[in-house]
């Protein structure tokens, strides 16, 4: 390698500002950031959007965008500063010493170029000959534990899956032995049973190649797997410093203690209150601010901290903060909502919503994809019923079906009763209204020509009848409900921050006084501080008005947090039904077993997980018998290949599609259990 | 609670709009075909007015060279060439925008309506596109016209009706991307019409594409109207057109003698129609980033 002595750390950043030329100003995104990742350690960046953190990636390869430049500081990777090298000493670099891997690895591998030479591209831009290089290539895809390397490398980018891309993708940043790797939210778009395989992939890895790691996460549960040291980072300053378990279990700024408990964890529920929130929002990108960069959303913030920038805090052990009363932050008032007293759901009524043997069939490239099958379940005023499954599994097309945006092939859904028109078009007004969703991206969402006063007022026009002088009333009063402030009533969605904009979408599929909200991952493409503002007001919304929820998520503490009743679904099917504490103490069906212990928390590790084999199967060939046979790790024999196992009620309300009787389930889940309590 | 202490920036909607604009003023190709586009729409509306002399008005001095009274020469008939040139630009800038705005609108229907339903009409509505756009404009230009009679009115329905299907096939992509988006469905759930969702929630989504096809086919309306007109089926005499006073004086050039009369409008129908790529072009790289 062409670094200079080995004692040299793999990464050093000192005092780098960084910032954007934006409409002839230049802004500072990264503020005076000094750390340092020491050889074949993992050091792990975390922080909200917009924070810095790719910012700081992009500089560390010297990648950033035309109108971002190292303003000052140095930035040093294996001793070499990288500020001051010319174009072909920085592709030098990023051939030979440091690999990046991006969040998304569909649109990291080229999709006109076969995998294998694609990998061999790592070995023959380093002057590898043609045929060794492609050998490598095979090889180097065998590491990342692709079990047949050979045909893989035949494939193109959009043949596999996501997890298979992202290996790939790791297979080419790691072919070249690099000194440092640098993973920006690597397993985001994965789910949870894929993140979890990546990342041991990548401890896996990391310990035999003994490569320095960088991770940027905006997950504290990955971070605390992945890494040995942790830096937060807020609004371009790193805030605190430090060993993960000091960092994570003694944090010393203020904004960390309120990143750490805005994550529902630990068992919370919505009847045992509110979540945390972090008030406020980030400081406009460049803005100058004289003090400590958190002050004005921080609930210790004194007179000192808006005048004087704090110095960073040594406190022992590697730990830093930059914080003035960094020995009062735990001490953070806790900033949310009021609690709420939810009235328990009746569920000796009639349900509201009930769907009966509900399946739908997509017709694909001249196959029947069965998204859904003989899917039944009930929802009761004011209950929320959590929907978890990995991708493909069906609840999306579910909600959709629910919703009549796409009609069920099979089956029928009733609401009060009353059976309800497959299509949309069909529904009368009342049907209509009575259905709402509040959709995963607001982005995609809402209309990006149209101000929050013409969403508002069209929803209510049509779903609630209001015209003219009656509807202005009614539409600050939503959103007053959703606290989205007047003076945002003429502004376009482009103006609004993540946050502010699922709030107006909320806003509007209440405008018709719902009885059923689908909310389709509503805070997946959210902050945590903003997710728990955004699930206070769902559980608030819900106590006023008893709307009942269909929750779909696929991070299960948000799920555990809100719903009453949670169902799983695996290939269209559903597997298990039952309470909330139910599903999450056990005894589980072996495939929520399995959903549940991938989860990564940040007091988590204890848990063992189970590694499920592969990926979820094709809709367009499903396996025979039981679905999950194929994965299960509690498969008990033929019977489980040959027969599908009935849905039955194993005990009173936990609905489980499994051979292996529920007794024994509960003998053979006992200790992982255990952790599971409130 | 955390909504009420946004910073928010209500400008900012105007802000971008200026930015837009301020980047066209940047792009020094949207200056350029500004600068001579404006020009043609100054003259296409000063017309016979502000010329130096009546472009219609016959004069004794037949075939003058360029220079002394008549900078640009006179033609066969003893007109001043400059200024049935600057008179020319009428005829051309009325009809090819007229045209443009028929072909656009149509296209925009069309296409709104077959990408946004897909399914039958689209395939069927594809096909009839595909079966149009394998014919020369030309000649099912000069084919309508012959049956329907030259007149402007017809010059610039036939112009419209064939730029209609080229029109709709930009919108229709555009409207593919978009009816996938949520806003399309959450429309649909509150019980929204087709023509509300295509018009009111789709369309202004599309309008960057749209603007910039119909600035690129104005280019290719005036081309058109040139052509037809050149050929005997657009603008007819007396009128000053440029392509009109082309096909009268071209048999002059022969010899290569008195290439004023044919020189000068053909540089303006250039002028126009590179001009109108030009903005065409600049509001591609703004619009279409």
């Amino acid at each position: 390698m062409t670094a200079g002595p080995v004692t040299e750390p793999a990464l050093e950043l000192i005092d780098v500002d960084v910032t954007y030329r934006v409409r002839g100003r230049e802004r500072q995104v990264l503020r005076g950031v000094s750390l340092t990742v020491e050889r074949g350690r993992s050091y792990g960046l975390v922080g909200e959007s917009g924070c810095g953190k790719s910012t700081a990636a992009l500089a560390i390869v010297q990648y950033l965008p035309r109108n971002g430049r190292v303003r000052t500081g140095e930035i040093r990777i294996a001793g070499r500063d990288v500020v001051s090298l010319s174009r072909p000493e920085l592709r030098h670099l990023r051939a030979n010493d440091v690999s990046m891997v991006y969040q998304n690895p569909g649109s990291s591998l080229n999709p006109s170029i076969r995998v294998g030479k694609q990998v061999a591209e790592v070995f023959t831009v380093r002057g590898v000959a043609k045929a060794e290089a492609l050998d490598l290539a095979k090889s180097a895809l065998a590491k990342v534990q692709i079990a047949d390397p050979g045909s893989v490398m035949q494939r193109f980018a959009h043949q596999l899956s996501g997890g298979m891309q992202q290996r790939v993708v790791i297979a080419m940043a790691l072919a070249k032995d690099p000194a440092l790797l640098i993973l920006d939210e690597p397993t985001t778009g994965l789910d949870a049973t894929v993140e979890a395989e990546v990342l041991d992939l990548i401890s896996a890895l990391q310990a035999e190649f003994q490569t320095a790691v960088m991770f940027i996460s905006h997950n504290l549960g990955v971070i605390a797997k992945m890494c040995e040291r942790v830096g937060v980072l807020y609004a371009g300053r790193l805030v605190e410093e430090g060993a993960v378990e000091s960092v994570l279990h003694d944090p010393r700024h203020p904004y960390t203690v309120g990143l750490l408990r805005c994550v529902p964890r630990g068992g919370a529920r919505k009847d045992h209150g509110r979540l945390d929130t972090i008030p406020g929002f980030l400081p406009n990108l460049g803005e100058d601010v004289p003090g400590c960069v958190f002050a004005d959303r921080c609930a210790l913030a004194q007179e000192i901290c808006t005048a004087e920038e704090p110095p960073l805090h040594e406190l022992g052990g590697g730990h830093a903060s930059r914080c003035h009363f960094h020995e009062q932050a735990q001490a953070l008032p806790r900033a949310g909502a009021a609690n709420l007293a939810l009235p328990p759901v009746e569920r000796a009524n009639e349900p509201l919503l009930r769907f009966d043997d509900l399946g739908k069939v997509f017709r694909q490239h001249g196959h029947d994809i069965n998204a859904l099958v003989g899917v039944s379940a009930a929802i009761w005023p004011g209950e929320a019923l959590g929907l978890v499954g990995e991708s493909g599994s069906g609840k999306t097309t579910l909600a959709r079906t629910l919703l009549g945006i796409v009609g069920p092939t099979s089956g029928e859904v009733t609401l009060n009763g009353k059976p309800l028109e497959g299509h949309l078009g069909r529904r009368s007004r009342d049907e209509i209204r009575a259905l709402q969703i509040v959709f995963q991206n607001p982005d995609s969402a809402l209309n990006r020509r149209h101000s929050v006063r013409r969403i508002l007022r069209r929803a209510l026009k049509k779903l609630s009848g209001l015209t003219g002088a009656a509807a202005e009333p009614r539409m600050l009063e939503l959103m007053h409900s959703v606290r989205l402030a007047e003076r945002y009533v003429s502004a376009k969605p482009g103006q609004l921050s993540g946050g502010l904009k699922q709030r107006l979408a909320i806003a509007r599929a209440f405008a018709g006084e719902p009885l059923v909200v689908v909310c389709d991952e509503p805070t997946s493409a959210l902050d945590v501080s903003v997710q728990a503002a955004i699930l206070n007001l769902l559980v608030e919304l819900q106590a006023e008005r008893r709307v009942a929820y269909l929750f779909i998520s696929h991070d299960l503490g948000v799920v555990h947090y809100i719903s009453d009743r949670i169902a799983v679904l695996y290939l269209g099917r559903l597997m298990e039904l039952a309470s909330a504490a139910v599903v999450f103490d056990g005894p589980h069906h072996p495939y929520t077993e399995a959903l549940l212990s991938a989860v990564l928390t940040v007091d988590g590790g204890g848990r063992d997980r189970i590694k499920l084999a592969g990926e979820i199967p094709s809709a367009a060939n499903p396996p025979s018998g039981c679905v999950f046979h194929t994965r299960c790790h509690r498969k008990i024999g033929e019977v489980c290949e040959i027969e599908e196992p009935p849905l039955v009620e194993v005990e009173g309300g936990h609905l489980m599609r499994c051979h292996i009787p529920i007794d024994e389930l509960r003998a053979l889940q006992a200790k992982p259990a255990a952790t599971a309590s409130a | 609670m955390s909504a009420a202490t946004a910073p928010v920036q209500l400008s900012e909607s105007k802000l971008a709009r200026r930015e837009t604009w301020g980047q066209l003023g940047r792009s020094k190709t949207f200056v350029v075909g500004a600068v001579v586009v404006g020009f043609w729409i100054f003259w296409a509306i000063a017309g016979s007015h502000l010329t130096p002399q009546d472009p219609l008005a016959l004069g004794t001095h037949i075939l003058v060279r360029p220079g002394g009274a008549h900078w640009l020469g006179t033609d066969s008939l003893g007109r001043d060439v400059l200024s049935r040139v600057l008179a020319g630009a009428t005829g051309v800038m009325k009809i090819a925008p007229l045209a443009t705005l028929l072909g656009v609108a149509g296209g925009t229907v069309v296409g709104l309506v077959t990408g946004y339903f897909r399914g039958l009409v689209d395939e069927a509505l594809g096909r009839l596109i595909d079966a149009l756009l394998a014919l020369p404009l030309i000649v099912i230009a000069v084919t309508a016209l012959v049956a329907l009679g030259a007149s402007n009115g017809t010059l610039i329905v036939v112009i419209g009706v064939v730029f209609t299907p080229l029109v709709a096939r930009t919108v229709r992509a555009a409207v593919l991307a978009e009816r996938d988006l949520d806003y399309v469905s959450a429309a649909r759930l509150r019980g929204e019409r087709a023509p509300y969702i295509l018009f009111a929630e789709m369309l202004p989504n599309v309008m960057g594409p749209i603007i910039v096809e119909a600035t690129v086919r104005l280019g290719y309306a005036i081309f058109a109207v040139a052509g037809l007109t050149f050929l005997g089926f657009g603008i007819q005499p007396p009128s000053p057109d440029w392509s009109l006073q082309i096909s009268q004086n071209y048999a002059l050039l022969s010899g290569g003698s008195y290439w004023w009369t044919v020189l000068f409008p053909g540089l303006a129908i250039a002028t126009l129609v590179v001009g109108v790529n030009l903005i065409a072009d600049g509001l591609t790289q703004v619009l279409e980033r």
